[in-house]
């Protein structure tokens, strides 16, 4: 269906003409109208947008010194991407530009170590509190998920000081510890886990598991994560997005002069090395998007349902 | 191991008592026992499920909210440990009379207002465009998630670039449409997107409003969706158009979403930070060379990370705090007025 159904009365040959039609096609909800052609018309724009500075960075990223000044701008890839590619990754040492002192291939082990780290503490110490709180009856239960849902509010601004004192005295400064430790659990993963566990753990089994003599921790083990599964998909997901995306604490917690950089920090030092080139730059940049889309290719949908089911529990 | 074999079976018998209970002459010690650890389990297992996230949470969560308080009233500046002591109010009078905090409060909102009414607009009008039967429904969805999912240091270095006065590709697509500019002499395309605070301003809340529509599309499209389809019927009757049905049912019926992302893009926007960061030519908390677009979070980093005057920071970000409550729960209340409004026409 392409054309704009609701102001054309005799669309569908199957549904009776007259007055009667406007109001059977009016009567249906948005979501059962078939999408107009002007519909796929602006979302292939927003789309196009959406992606607009990915492909500029691709651009950029094959091109020489000359190619931002052209004329019409150059829209279509150069042939330099490899050559930018070796001296981002410090393959290839560019003499003056001393490129290679921002770790930038190194950065991406360092990023993924505190991804892995962040992501798999998150999801199991989250879905532990999520099922007691979801399923267990103790004493100031309720009192302490107030506590949680309430500091989901606080922008995280407010204890960066404080946050900072302390990894300080802990000694972690400029390490990367000082970037999972603090992101080990999430208020947010609590709540989400619990919403979840609520509804898809039957208060039954959990019942019965009990009468059978099974013991709290098993339940979870044997009759909890079974049944969240997808939940944890989607949490893991967002958990690793925000891990790998993480700027301002990065930068703070390790310094503009760390040894470890994760790759925001390292892109950070490659646009402000002494001659910065916008090749070399987009060139990380791409590189550090690259592992994202692939997220985004392979779990997208589940990246959707968790934003869109996220939002709703609210 | 070297056990006999009948303590060794009542041994196994205690350890799977959970799973079968032994029919056995020492069903009794056995069922107290099990009994015993049941309750114990009953009592004292919830607390340990959550006690890994309660901890880690209280140390790295909760305590630096406080202590960042009581920072916020010493004088704390790295480079001077020896002067460290308590200050009283000394930090948040002297913000009151920052220049410099002003003007970072002034980018801060200029840059606010000009991303998030755009920005939560758009989502309202891509929401609508994907709440249709579709097909290939995933991949606009997914489609729309890209900005969310791109670093946004990487997102924020091409924009950067795209804004750049020379060779930037904004300024030479407005230089084929013959916008010029001329400053101290020199013509060139476009415009000096970092010269001026209205333009920088401008730039930034772009980079923001192009992040952040699709992620508040997908959250407008779910409760979009959860708004039931007789609803639609009754407004049939009374001959509404698509655009009446937009305005008239679904934005007053998917209200506590829009307050939830007003809320949401007010607390994220006041605390920008590495957008305007990566703006400058190169890195830089100072916003430009007039601090032209220098944010409150920008002003923080510099003036507890560069000028290491952690005090004085920690204080800046509790007025911040202060400031994002006020902020969103005024616009919280403005946006459920108007919502009102619309629900009663």
């Amino acid at each position: 269906m392409s054309a704009p159904v609701i102001n054309q009365a005799p669309a569908e040959p199957t549904e009776p003409r007259g007055p009667q039609n406007r109001i059977t096609l009016l009567s249906r909800s948005p979501q059962d109208t078939p999408a107009g052609w002007f519909n796929y018309i602006f979302l292939v724009v927003t789309l196009i947008i959406g992606f607009f500075p990915v492909w500029w960075m691709f651009i950029v990223s094959t091109g020489d010194d000359q190619m931002l000044a052209k004329i019409p701008p150059q829209i279509t890839p150069g042939d330099n991407f490899w050559t930018n590619f070796n001296i981002v990754m410090g393959n290839i040492p560019d003499g003056t530009q001393s490129f290679e002192s921002a770790k930038f291939g190194e950065s991406f082990l360092y990023s993924s170590i505190v991804t892995v780290a962040i992501t798999a503490s998150t999801l199991f110490f989250c879905s532990l509190a999520g099922f007691a709180f979801a399923k267990l009856k103790f004493k100031g239960r309720d009192q302490l998920m107030v506590i949680v849902i309430l500091t989901l509010t606080i922008p995280n601004q407010l204890g960066i000081v404080a946050l900072y004192i302390i990894i300080t005295r802990l000694g972690w400064q400029g390490q990367l510890t000082a970037l999972i430790v603090p992101a080990l659990v999430s208020a947010f993963g609590v709540f989400y886990m619990r919403q979840y566990i609520q509804d898809a753990l039957p208060d039954e089994i959990v019942e019965s598991a009990r009468m059978d003599g099974a013991n709290t921790f098993r339940i979870f083990w044997t009759m909890c994560l079974p049944v969240i599964r997808p939940a944890l998909g989607v949490l893991g997901l967002l958990t690793a997005v925000g891990a790998w995306n993480e700027f301002q604490w990065a930068l703070i917690a390790l310094g503009p002069g760390t040894d470890n950089p994760t790759v925001g920090v390292a892109l950070s030092k490659l646009a402000s090395a002494q001659y910065p080139r916008p090749r070399i730059t987009l060139a990380g940049s791409l590189l550090a998007t690259i592992p994202l889309l692939i997220l985004l290719a392979v779990a997208g949908k589940q990246i959707v349902r968790g934003v869109m089911e996220g939002a709703l529990k609210h | 191991m070297s056990t006999a074999p009948k303590a060794s079976a009542k041994t196994e018998a205690r350890a799977l008592g959970s799973t079968a209970p032994p029919r056995s002459p020492q069903h009794d010690e056995s069922s107290r026992w099990q009994r015993f650890r049941g309750g114990f389990d009953a009592k004292f297992a919830p607390y340990l499920l959550i006690s890994p996230f309660f901890i880690l949470f209280a140390i790295f969560g909760i305590f630096p909210l406080v202590y960042n308080g009581v920072v916020s009233f010493r004088r704390w500046n790295l480079k001077r440990p020896a002067d460290n002591g308590w200050a009283g109010f000394d930090n948040y009078t002297k913000l009151l009379s920052d220049g410099l905090f002003a003007n970072a409060l002034t980018n801060t909102f200029g840059i606010f207002l000009l991303s998030t009414i755009p920005q939560l607009l758009l989502a309202l009008f891509v929401a609508s465009l994907l709440n249709r039967r579709l097909r290939a429904q995933s991949i606009f969805r997914v489609g729309v998630l890209v900005p969310f999912i791109t670093p946004i240091v990487a997102s924020s270095l091409v924009f950067a670039y795209v804004f750049s006065k020379n060779y930037g590709l904004a300024n030479t697509i407005l230089g084929l449409f013959g916008v010029e500019s001329t400053i101290s002499g020199t013509t060139f395309n476009g415009i000096d997107w970092r010269g001026t605070w209205w333009a920088s301003w401008i730039a930034i809340a772009v980079m923001v409003n192009w992040k952040w529509i699709g992620y508040n599309a997908l959250l407008y499209l779910a409760a979009m969706q959860s708004i039931p389809k007789d609803v639609y019927e009754a407004a049939a009757l009374d001959g509404a158009t698509p655009w009446q049905q937009l305005w008239r049912i679904t934005v007053p019926m998917i209200r506590p979403m829009v307050i939830f992302t007003v809320v949401l893009s007010t607390i994220g926007g006041l605390q920008l930070f590495t957008e305007p960061m990566l703006f400058g030519d190169t890195p830089d908390p100072n916003g430009g060379a007039l601090r032209q677009w220098q944010t409150v979070s920008q002003l923080i980093y510099q003036t507890g990370w560069v000028n290491l005057n952690l005090g004085y920071a920690a204080a800046m970000s509790w007025a911040l705090f202060l400031i994002i409550v006020v902020i969103a729960g005024f616009n919280a209340f403005l946006t459920s007025r108007i919502g009102e409004g619309g629900r009663k026409r």
